[in-house]
């Protein structure tokens, strides 16, 4: 039995850049299961939380920890970015890039590509460049990649954004797919409607700092702060 | 005006004719810059992407050193060569000197600085691209720099063809170390330096023209394998 690398706690994480302050200091733990929503407006921290937590931010002070040795964790986690970076490749060969890289023949790894592309609707688009692909379809090229190896965590950063309902639709189909089959999840949204389809819980970010941490529930039905108020009303918030 | 037509004569005669000369040192011309190539672009092509990828002490002033080397005057390496590969020098128990593979060295130590700069700058922003993605994945170093190499091959063929072109127009160097010996290290240019000292302006014309025309041939034949500008190629 090979034990859980969740969950996660931060301590006292602090990002600062060129003397500025990007997110920090805050604690937070991401638990076992479920999903975990990070919300505020533009220049909150969401995409630098994110990063920090995935281990792609350096820390400039206080630490994050798994339950398993960090080398151990790195491989066993995913990562989607807002604008997905799409290899120069056909989308057969980035399907099967991070099994290959991990250690996976091509046959199975191209097999496995396969069985992805069918689930995610790129099917028909396997043999094509994937830099030729529309938003919609890269987006879900680059969240079938992350999932592909069944991840026990996978951050998204945004990954709607910019995408019409019927992609978003599908993402989320994608999504709590991957959440019944034992991945958490942890992803950045402004968009309110969203995160009340998908969280289980809130954390909410206001200018590199945690103001409300919760369950979605409670953070729907009444949150604590001015500033979430006013983002669930949909009021502008700066 | 006259010459340059009795040149452009001159070198049709030579290749309807497929004069044996002119056979024996195009083919010289090509293997000694295109084993130069090869060789060139094994050192220069991973050299490029490792100074793309790897933070190191120095790395901006190998950068600059790299950059200057591009231009290094081609009379000055077979100089240098010349004196390590002389009977009194380092290598001289080799015996290479006035050998196609002294040649080779030289333009070895020519066109790979160029290669491996031309490289890194095409590398550097597939890796600004690619950066983010490759640390997610937990690549080894080894794999980062295989991807960017395979994902950038298109931009790295335009850096080994910088390579021929540098290579294949060379004279200085190669003089000094092949010595224009006939049959054995005799290639297009030193043919035609020599050519233009005996003042048969024609044949050397004629033999430019060759040179120029096989320069474009090779560069067309690699376009054409790496179908570089395909219709839905990146």
């Amino acid at each position: 039995m090979v034990s859980s690398i969740l969950p996660l706690t931060v301590s006292q994480a602090l990002v600062q850049r060129k003397g500025k302050t990007l997110l920090g200091p805050v604690d937070l733990k991401i638990s076992t299961t479920g999903c975990t929503i990070v919300m505020g407006p533009n220049g909150s921290g969401k995409t630098t939380l994110l990063r920090v937590l995935h281990g792609l931010e350096r820390l400039s002070s206080g630490n994050t920890s798994w339950q398993v040795p960090v080398t151990d964790a790195r491989t066993r986690q995913a990562f989607v970015f807002q604008t997905p970076i799409i290899m120069r490749r056909s989308v057969r060969e980035n399907l099967a890039y991070p099994l290959m890289v991990h250690g996976m023949g091509k046959a199975e790894a191209y097999q496995t590509a396969q069985n992805w592309a069918e689930r995610v609707g790129l099917a028909d688009a396997l043999d094509r460049p994937a830099p030729q692909l529309s938003g919609g379809e890269r987006q879900k090229l680059a969240l079938a990649r992350a999932l592909i190896r069944a991840p026990e965590i996978v951050f998204l950063d945004e990954p709607c954004a910019n995408l019409d309902g019927r992609a978003i639709r599908e993402i989320e189909a994608i999504l709590k797919e991957a959440q019944e089959g034992g991945t958490r999840i942890v992803m950045s949204t402004h968009d309110v409607g969203q995160a009340k389809r998908l969280a289980d819980d809130v954390v909410f970010l206001m200018h590199g700092r945690i103001i409300e941490e919760g369950s979605a529930d409670q953070f729907f039905a009444g949150p604590s702060t001015p500033q979430a108020t006013a983002l669930l009303q949909g009021d502008i918030v700066e | 005006m006259g010459e340059i037509w009795e040149g452009l004569t001159a070198g049709f005669w030579l290749v309807i004719t497929l004069d044996a000369d002119l056979v024996e040192i195009t083919l010289r011309s090509l293997y000694v810059t295109l084993t130069a190539v090869v060789i060139g672009s094994a050192i220069g092509l991973p050299f490029g992407a490792f100074l793309a990828i790897r933070r190191f002490r120095h790395r901006r002033a190998t950068i600059a050193v790299l950059n200057a080397l591009m231009g290094l005057p081609p009379v000055v390496v077979g100089l240098i060569v010349y004196l390590l590969l002389s009977r009194s020098g380092p290598f001289g128990v080799l015996g290479l000197l006035f050998t196609p593979t002294a040649m080779i060295i030289a333009q070895v130590i020519i066109i790979t600085p160029l290669i491996a700069s031309i490289a890194h700058q095409a590398i550097r922003d597939l890796w600004a691209e690619y950066h983010d993605l490759l640390i997610s994945l937990s690549t080894t170093k080894r794999q980062r720099i295989k991807t960017l190499l395979w994902d950038g091959r298109r931009a790295l063929i335009t850096a080994s063809l910088a390579g021929f072109g540098r290579g294949i127009g060379e004279v200085g160097a190669i003089m000094i170390v092949g010595g224009n010996i006939d049959n054995a290290t005799r290639v297009l240019t030193t043919a035609i330096a020599l050519e233009t000292g005996k003042g048969d302006f024609a044949l050397a014309l004629g033999l430019g023209f060759v040179l120029i025309g096989l320069a474009i041939a090779v560069n067309l034949a690699i376009h054409t394998i790496g179908k570089t500008e395909s219709e839905g190629k990146w």
